[in-house]
């Protein structure tokens, strides 16, 4: 139980005098994803039913190998930042939502290396 | 986590039925929910069945009907009639609105009448309020200022700037929109919920406040106001045709164009 007055449970710890910041950087992911995504239909569709040495070729191209790696760091920055917005909403058990969230982050953080690692292996293999 | 079902103490039981008079030739049957904390038992839906010919057109004159004639516990706020108080505000129909305004035949069929969502219930459709009010006061609805006002006369506005006021300040802090947030019932204890942010933004736009920058600065916080992920339920379901998600977009805005 507690006495504590209702203002002084709504002002809580105050203001944290951030998310802006958050804010901001997912809408400007979401809007460099814009035509990353679409270049990347368009690009897999071109090489529809093509062989595996045709589309290593193709990774290879720097015209393609950077707008990928771009890609994968555009997606997994804007996945974990809206990942975290779904935890902050659902999850209350204070416990489990830093949790959550850390593994989330970790989680992105690690594919995003990964994919970026994987396309600069074949760009630069060979 | 967030609670998407009813503990087992609010599950809605079926409640009692009251016919309409004998006779009756347009008869609408009103489904309200009904809990009396000194009852101890569960919430129940009663359904009234009213003549409408013998009734005035708001969903209110239906609810003042009842409680004058055929049930006099049944427990409401109401004071102005007339969309100016706030006090009548629930979920007619489906929706969250001022029962004062909402004319009887806007609906087909029966109509379901409940409490606010996800809010505490005092009795029948009369929620708990207390942190909504608190949270109001939290972002200090009144003009805060340096310079002393002239001598002679008031604080001074131009057509221009008093027209930034417009769209803010016919809300009546009835509550309708922040109660219909999602964001707010998974978050109620720091978000501070669109009637709220509309509110802070009415003294962000008012051009005789001196303190716009410390405002911002109480509200930029994740929970406070980045809570809000543009659900819209607030601007579908103002009584008052406001528009609380676009100006919790402008404050973003600010925040973003001082950065």
């Amino acid at each position: 139980m507690s006495l504590r007055s209702e203002l002084g449970r709504v002002r809580g710890l105050g203001s944290a005098r951030e998310g802006a910041g958050h804010w901001w950087t997912q809408r400007m992911t979401a809007v460099a994803l814009v035509p990353l995504v679409i270049w990347l239909v368009v690009q897999l569709a071109v090489h529809a039913g093509a062989d595996h040495a045709a589309v290593v070729a193709w990774l290879r191209d720097p015209l393609t190998a950077i707008p990928m790696v771009l890609l994968i760091a555009a997606t997994f920055w804007h996945g974990g930042l809206g990942l975290q917005v779904v935890i902050e909403d659902y999850v209350h058990t204070r416990w489990l939502r830093v949790a959550s969230i850390a593994l989330t982050k970790f989680a992105a953080a690690s594919l995003a290396v990964i994919g970026a690692f994987s396309v600069l292996k074949i760009a630069f293999s060979g | 986590m967030a609670e998407f079902t009813l503990p087992a103490n609010s599950r809605i039981g079926k409640g009692k039925d009251y016919p309409a008079p004998a006779g009756a030739k347009r008869v609408k049957t009103f489904r309200i929910y009904r809990w009396d904390p000194d009852s101890g038992e569960n919430p129940r839906v009663d359904s009234f069945g009213i003549d409408l010919d013998d009734c005035g057109p708001m969903v209110l004159d239906a609810l003042i009907k009842i409680k004058n004639e055929i049930d006099s516990t049944l427990t409401f706020r109401r004071s102005c009639r007339e969309g100016v108080c706030g006090s009548c505000a629930m979920n007619v129909g489906g929706t969250n609105t001022l029962s004062c305004i909402k004319a009887i035949d806007d609906f087909k069929g029966d109509i379901g009448i409940y409490p606010l969502p996800h809010m505490d219930v005092v009795k029948d459709l009369v929620p708990d309020l207390k942190r909504a009010y608190a949270q109001y006061a939290s972002v200090e609805p009144w003009l805060k200022t340096e310079t002393p006002p002239p001598p002679d006369r008031e604080r001074l506005q131009s057509p221009e700037e008093r027209a930034r006021l417009d769209g803010l300040w016919e809300c009546v802090l009835c509550f309708c929109c922040t109660t219909a947030c999602p964001s707010y019932w998974w978050n109620p204890e720091r978000y501070l919920g669109p009637a709220t942010l509309l509110q802070a933004h009415r003294w962000i736009s008012d051009s005789r406040d001196e303190h716009t920058g410390e405002r911002l600065d109480e509200l930029e916080d994740p929970f406070r106001l980045y809570r809000c992920h543009t659900i819209m339920n607030c601007t579908n379901t103002c009584p008052k045709n406001l528009n609380p998600a676009k100006a919790i977009g402008e404050i973003k805005g600010l925040i973003a164009q001082r950065r």
